[in-house]
């Protein structure tokens, strides 16, 4: 694995991305986790070849690069889908429907909460809180919040945005 | 920079705005954005410019405004006048009536299509006149990504003041008077953790700024630091003098990228200016400031946790003596403090500890910002002097519940907090208050329910939260937000017996007492506090026995 990572590092615009940003934090430990955000930034999840790439630049067992890794929920070691559908279920949300948003989704694309469709277009996630708690119901689309969410209008934009039908 | 070159540069971007006669002021928070702000302040922007208009008004985009879900808002100033739902098809009318015509265009005012009378001077409208703005003053007044408008606001005056009129005594002598406490939630007062941290001596300090708002329901942190990110370098940089660190960090959420991107260029333009850096306007004063993102884990809020990740270590808290204040960030004294509470310590130095200490109750001093949503009218921003009562938010400021319906509940301090019933809608808000009703002030959500919501399960979502934020360390807390979760539902279920009941209870309690940390500490508050108000609601849902 570690052999043909290195063929492909030459190349790749992703690895120099983070190969740039351990060089300035001087290859410190401590960096661990600004580096793991620019490693998601880059490839949207955290490949396991990046992961011991990234333990070897900092010398940092694979141990601890893993279990800081599944520790925080914002970074993920597969996929989340070329478009992703973040639906907000903070506490305003709750009061306001976020799991009738929830059950819509299962039901027009059979997605659970983290899970992401066959052909990897889609993933569905849930987050904590966005914050727009005046916007409730609130959801993410490709990075875009949508606040006062209506459910069939969601599946519309979905739809609109991954062209599954 | 040096000191009078500071004033010099105020005085000149002073006089270079003074040809403006309006400012137009657009909403950029994170919410009006979602409404489509941005694209309104472009078209704003080209509609004063075909009209010939650039020399005398002046378009900005700024932080929050405060009624959030009437979003995108914009502006006038010096009118006060504040205009909702503003999108690029009616931006032309407001321009015409406000510009041309000289007279509000009055179907588009704050609240015109829910109020009675609105208001063409939006601080008369009861959303804002009960308000008092001291965290939150000039938040939606200025453009957050320029330091000119800052300067223009009184901004780092009162990083001069303290470092060339004050001693780091005199600075702490007046953070205690202001008798301001922690607004992260525990109510520390925050000049004792000052003095505290000040008075151990160590060749490294850190200051760090807890931007981890991970409570569901809270977005004040958020406000703050997208609307006025400078106000908090500015107080965090005087808490460095004070304290005797040369160090800031700052931990903000790895979801709130807008947050992040302000706050960096903030950091970018103060070290340009000489703000932040070496020999600070000339002093010997050196303070630098790092941004961490955090990458979503709310124990991280809990100190000890936020300086294992700082560290780039799994967010585990751990036993606490030694304080942070004592052994911190890599080991040396840190003093860390919420994004709203350094809000305020700019104000309180540049008006004095007592100005800030006649605002509020005897117990709890200022202002607390909260976040108002749910089932209300007006949901958004807030900011009120402590003592005001929930009545008065929910009421006057929040303009009452949605569609009429009957107020049931408000929710405050998120998963550590508790729900307020209907009887107690007259409690004041301050610490002590909440605490005797089970609740808990935290860092300021306050979700208002109405009759729809059932309790025990609101209980359950709080405990579902806890459950998955449990950082694993201690059993109390992996293991009974677990089962309290799995008996809460087995109750919602209506599988449950009185043993069940009686368990939670005895559960309830033990986790409490014994978890390591905050989080699962107060875990059991939101079901105890429903168990108190709502016992009723839990005891329809059981099995009769046989």
């Amino acid at each position: 694995m570690v052999v043909s990572f290195k063929e492909s590092a030459k190349t790749d615009p992703r690895i120099k991305l983070i190969a740039a940003r351990m060089k300035k934090e001087g290859f410190k430990p401590d960096s661990l986790i600004e580096i793991l955000h620019t490693a998601q930034g880059a490839y949207g999840y955290l490949p396991k070849d990046i992961l011991l790439y990234i333990a070897q630049s900092l010398r940092l067992p694979l141990s601890r690069v893993f279990s800081t890794v599944t520790f925080y929920h914002f970074f993920s070691l597969k996929s989340k889908g070329e478009h992703t559908c973040i639906v907000c279920t903070g506490t305003a949300c709750y009061v306001k429907g976020a799991q009738a948003l929830l059950n819509k989704l299962e039901s027009s694309f059979g997605l659970k909460p983290g899970q992401v469709t066959a052909d990897n277009k889609l993933g569905v996630q849930v987050a904590r809180c966005i914050g727009a708690c005046g916007l409730a119901p609130a959801a993410v689309i490709d990075n875009e919040v949508a606040g006062k969410v209506d459910a069939e209008e969601l599946i519309q934009t979905i739809n609109m945005k991954t062209g599954i039908v | 920079m040096i000191r009078h070159e500071l004033h010099a540069l105020t005085e000149r971007v002073k006089a270079k705005q003074e040809h403006f006669k309006h400012r137009i002021c657009v909403c950029c928070g994170a919410s009006c954005i979602s409404s489509g702000a941005e694209e309104v302040l472009h078209k704003l922007q080209e509609e004063i410019k075909s009209r010939g208009l650039e020399e005398t008004v002046e378009v900005i985009p700024t932080g929050c405004m405060g009624p959030c879900n009437q979003g995108p808002l914009v502006k006038y100033l010096p009118e006060q006048t504040i205009y909702q739902k503003v999108d690029c098809d009616n931006i032309q009318r407001v321009v015409q009536s406000q510009l041309v015509e000289n007279k509000p265009l009055e179907d588009l005012l704050l609240f015109a299509d829910s109020r009675e009378k609105a208001f063409v001077n939006a601080n008369e409208d009861p959303f804002f006149k009960q308000q008092q703005k001291i965290a939150l003053k000039d938040c939606g007044d200025i453009n957050p990504e320029s330091i000119e408008d800052y300067l223009i606001a009184g901004g780092y005056q009162a990083l001069d003041k303290a470092l060339f009129l004050l001693s780091p005594e005199e600075v702490i002598a007046e953070v205690k008077q202001s008798r301001i406490r922690g607004r992260g939630g525990a109510g520390y007062p925050t000049g004792l953790k000052w003095e505290t941290v000040y008075k151990y001596v160590s060749d490294q300090k850190y200051v760090i700024c807890n931007g981890d708002e991970g409570d569901p329901g809270a977005f004040m942190d958020r406000s703050v630091l997208e609307g006025n990110p400078h106000r908090v370098l500015e107080s965090m940089a005087i808490a460095g003098y004070a304290i005797g660190a040369t160090k800031g960090y700052a931990y903000i959420r790895g979801e709130y990228p807008l947050e992040i991107k302000r706050f960096e260029l903030a950091i970018k333009q103060a070290t340009k200016t000489g703000l932040l850096g070496k020999n600070i306007l000339g002093s010997n004063f050196r303070f630098e400031v790092e941004v961490r993102i955090g990458a979503g884990a709310v124990v991280c809020g809990e100190e000890t946790a936020l300086i294992a990740s700082i560290e780039g270590k799994r967010g585990t808290p751990r036993p606490r003596p030694p304080f942070p204040a004592e052994s911190g960030l890599w080991g040396k004294p840190t003093l860390i403090n919420n994004v709203e509470t350094f809000a305020a310590i700019a104000p309180i130095i540049l008006n004095g500890g007592e100005w800030y200490s006649e605002t509020g109750t005897p117990k709890s001093a200022g202002t607390k910002v909260f976040a108002l949503a749910g089932k209300i009218n007006y949901s958004g921003l807030i900011e009120v002097p402590m003592g005001t009562t929930l009545r008065e938010i929910v009421f006057d400021i929040g303009g009452g519940i949605q569609n009429g319906a009957e107020f049931k509940a408000a929710q405050t301090g998120g998963p550590s907090g508790g729900c307020i019933p209907a009887a107690h809608l007259d409690v004041k808000m301050d610490y002590e208050s909440l605490m005797s009703l089970g609740s808990i002030m935290g860092s300021g959500g306050l979700i208002v329910m109405d009759k729809s919501s059932d309790m025990v399960d609101v209980a359950r979502y709080f405990m579902e939260f806890s459950m998955d934020e449990s950082c694993g360390k201690c059993i109390p807390c992996r293991v009974g937000t677990k089962m309290m979760h799995d008996l809460l539902q087995k109750i919602g279920d209506g599988k449950a017996t009185q043993i069940d009941l009686d368990r939670l209870e005895e559960l309830a309690e033990y986790v409490r007492d014994t978890s390591l940390c905050g989080l699962g500490a107060s875990a059991p508050n939101p079901l105890l506090s429903t168990l108190r108000h709502f016992r009723e609601e839990y005891v329809s849902k059981i099995l009769p026995a046989e």
